[in-house]
């Protein structure tokens, strides 16, 4: 269980983190969605007591993490940056991190084998590619067999079989009771591991909700419909509660009423109609709709007049 | 996939724990072993060469306008030299954690902070004492035979020497820990340990007023040749005071280190 309350953090004069305040229940896995510099690692590491925050509190299962005596029994996490020094080796990494609260070799050998990395085990990590070294940081974020798992963006550049397996041990681990709390970009990514979501927004909490109520929320599904007989059924489907977007001659787009209903509608009045198509925005996009507001570096459209 | 969490005993964060962590981290690393190599190298080779030059009776060895005046000094002309690989030796110790990103997982493991910076002084103190003493004992014992009448362990003032020389090596290498820890930046670090260790007591001779002389002799360098020459100076410390003077530039830089870790983020 992982619970922040008023979280802040600034740095000089740019607040990061703005007064967060939400629970990540155990046995789910909770997803930490936003966009860029939005505060998402900055409030992992504010979990870890790996920066101080400038106001409000986080604890993990009950306690600020550093006054666990235990620390790695309760939390493991997977930072964003490699957090390994190149010059050792994957296995001598593990084993002086295990070290500092007892965890036998034995384990080491076990979360290596874990993670698929046996074969470089002994390599020294400089030489890792990207996604080996997203495994080495899981490798130790689960070397205590924590209560509460942090990822900070796991599939960061892992092969698909990558991702299928780190979306099987988040499962994995959250069927077995654990806290998961991963961070990611990515709606889609989400709604296939995650159970819950918690959006964020320079800082700010946009959204706590269940990934089936947003994306209940989210399916404001409209209806296109083109027909030659525009004005007929303009007058027969306009009434209140609908909205009729006209998009071009013969063509316009219906919320607020069903595809059935139109359909039925026209063919009572002996309408035809060319056309009737559901228009449901992708969850990356009501995502994007979510926290147009909220994103700090937009990428500007080339040439795009609209 | 993950094995039962009742397979694994749990068992507490505890300064022996983190002793062991960072020994093991000590000896993981190629470049630290490297370092330590060459330190001991530049203290065996510089004195040897320059205890059989002196031993000729041709030009006695060592760096222009500080060449050695007694067999015993020859003997240490590497000293020098070795303050400075073991001071980088120490700075890489703690900085190099900081440049590679390591210490967000060791602050993660230990998350009171602290024990870390205690377990990498104490064990590096350890590691480095044992090898800088059998080195100084080596060059010592080799060097004084390469030289006709040289000293022998019984003489006076000898067995200071020897085991000052590698209390003044342990000492800079636990600066360089703590300048590393203190600046997080292994250039800036090794930088500031050079200037403390060498430039500060040339650029107080050049600078410092006549009537203000007395102030140099309590410059680290100073302090530190205090305790490791076998001949006193006249306004020199004592060997003890000097030893009292360098251990106070110590534990001043590691509490100033003490202080950052704990007050501001990793
Ligand atoms: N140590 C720091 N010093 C100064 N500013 C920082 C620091 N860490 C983060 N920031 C700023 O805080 C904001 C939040 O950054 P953070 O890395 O937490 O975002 P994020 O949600 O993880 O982004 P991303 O999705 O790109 O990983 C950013 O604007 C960043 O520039
Ligand atoms: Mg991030």
């Amino acid at each position: 269980m992982i619970e922040v309350h008023d979280l802040t953090k600034r740095y000089g004069d740019k607040t990061a983190v703005d007064g967060l305040a939400f629970t990540v229940k155990p046995g789910i896995v909770t997803g930490f969605l936003g966009p860029n510099g939005s505060g998402k690692s900055t409030t992992m590491r504010m979990i870890l007591g790996l920066d101080r925050p400038t106001s409000g509190t986080a604890t993990v299962n009950g306690r600020p993490y550093a006054e666990h005596p235990d620390p790695m029994f309760q939390a493991g996490a997977l930072l964003d940056a490699k957090a390994v020094h190149t010059g050792r080796t994957a296995y001598h990494h593990l084993l002086a991190l295990a070290a500092t609260t007892g965890i036998p070799k034995s384990r080491v050998d076990e979360v290596i084998d874990i993670v698929g990395l046996h074969e470089v085990a002994r390599k020294r990590v400089g030489g890792f590619s990207l996604g080996m070294g997203q495994r080495l940081g899981i490798a130790s974020a689960l070397l205590g067999d924590p209560e509460v798992v942090i990822l900070d963006e796991p599939t960061n550049g892992l092969d698909p079989e990558g991702v299928l397996w780190i979306r099987n041990l988040m499962r994995d681990l959250a069927a077995q009771g654990r806290t998961v709390f991963v961070s990611s970009h990515l709606m889609s990514e989400m709604a296939l591991t995650a159970e819950h979501l918690i959006v964020i927004g320079k800082g700010r909490l946009i959204a706590d909700v269940s990934v089936s109520g947003f994306i209940e929320s989210a399916s404001n599904e409209s209806v296109r419909v083109r027909s030659p007989h525009a004005n007929a059924l303009h007058d027969l489907i306009s009434g209140p509660g609908t909205t009729v977007l006209s998009i071009d001659r013969g063509l316009f787009e219906v919320t607020g009423l069903s595809a059935e209903e139109i359909g039925d509608r026209a063919a009572g009045a002996g309408i035809p109609v060319h056309e009737l198509t559901v228009i449901r925005p992708s969850l990356e996009e009501a995502f994007m709709e979510l926290t147009k507001d909220a994103v700090e570096y937009q990428s500007a459209t080339i040439g795009a007049t609209r | 996939m993950t094995t039962a969490i009742a397979a694994l005993p749990r068992k507490r964060v505890s300064l022996p724990r983190v002793l062991k962590s960072e020994w093991i981290k000590f000896w993981s690393v190629r470049s630290t072993l490297i370092t330590l190599g060459i330190a001991v190298l530049l203290l065996i080779g510089f004195g040897l060469l320059a205890s059989s030059l002196y031993g000729d009776g041709s030009d006695p060895g060592g760096p222009p306008g500080n060449e050695p005046t007694d067999p015993i000094s020859a003997s240490f002309t590497g000293t020098n030299f070795a303050v400075l690989a073991f001071g980088a030796l120490g700075v890489l110790f703690t900085a190099g954690e900081y440049s590679t990103g390591m210490i967000r997982s060791s602050m993660a493991a230990v998350p009171k902070r602290l024990p870390v910076l205690w377990a990498k002084a104490a064990v590096f103190a350890a590691v480095v004492f044992v090898v800088a003493l059998a080195a100084s004992a080596v060059v010592f014992t080799v060097g004084q035979s390469l030289i006709d009448g040289g000293a022998s362990w019984s003489d006076p003032g000898v067995a200071r020497a020897v085991v000052g020389t590698a209390g003044l090596l342990t000492g800079s290498g636990l600066l360089g820990v703590g300048l590393g820890a203190l600046m997080r930046s292994t250039p800036g670090a090794i930088t500031t340990l050079f200037g403390v260790m060498f430039l500060l007591a040339m650029v107080a001779a050049l600078l410092v007023p006549e009537s203000w002389s007395d102030v140099v002799q309590y410059l680290p360098s100073e302090a530190g040749d205090a305790f490791t020459a076998v001949t006193q100076q006249e306004d020199a410390l004592s060997p003890l005071a000097g030893l009292t003077v360098f251990s106070g530039y110590i534990a001043a830089t590691l509490g100033a280190a003490a202080w950052r870790i704990k007050r501001s983020d990793v």
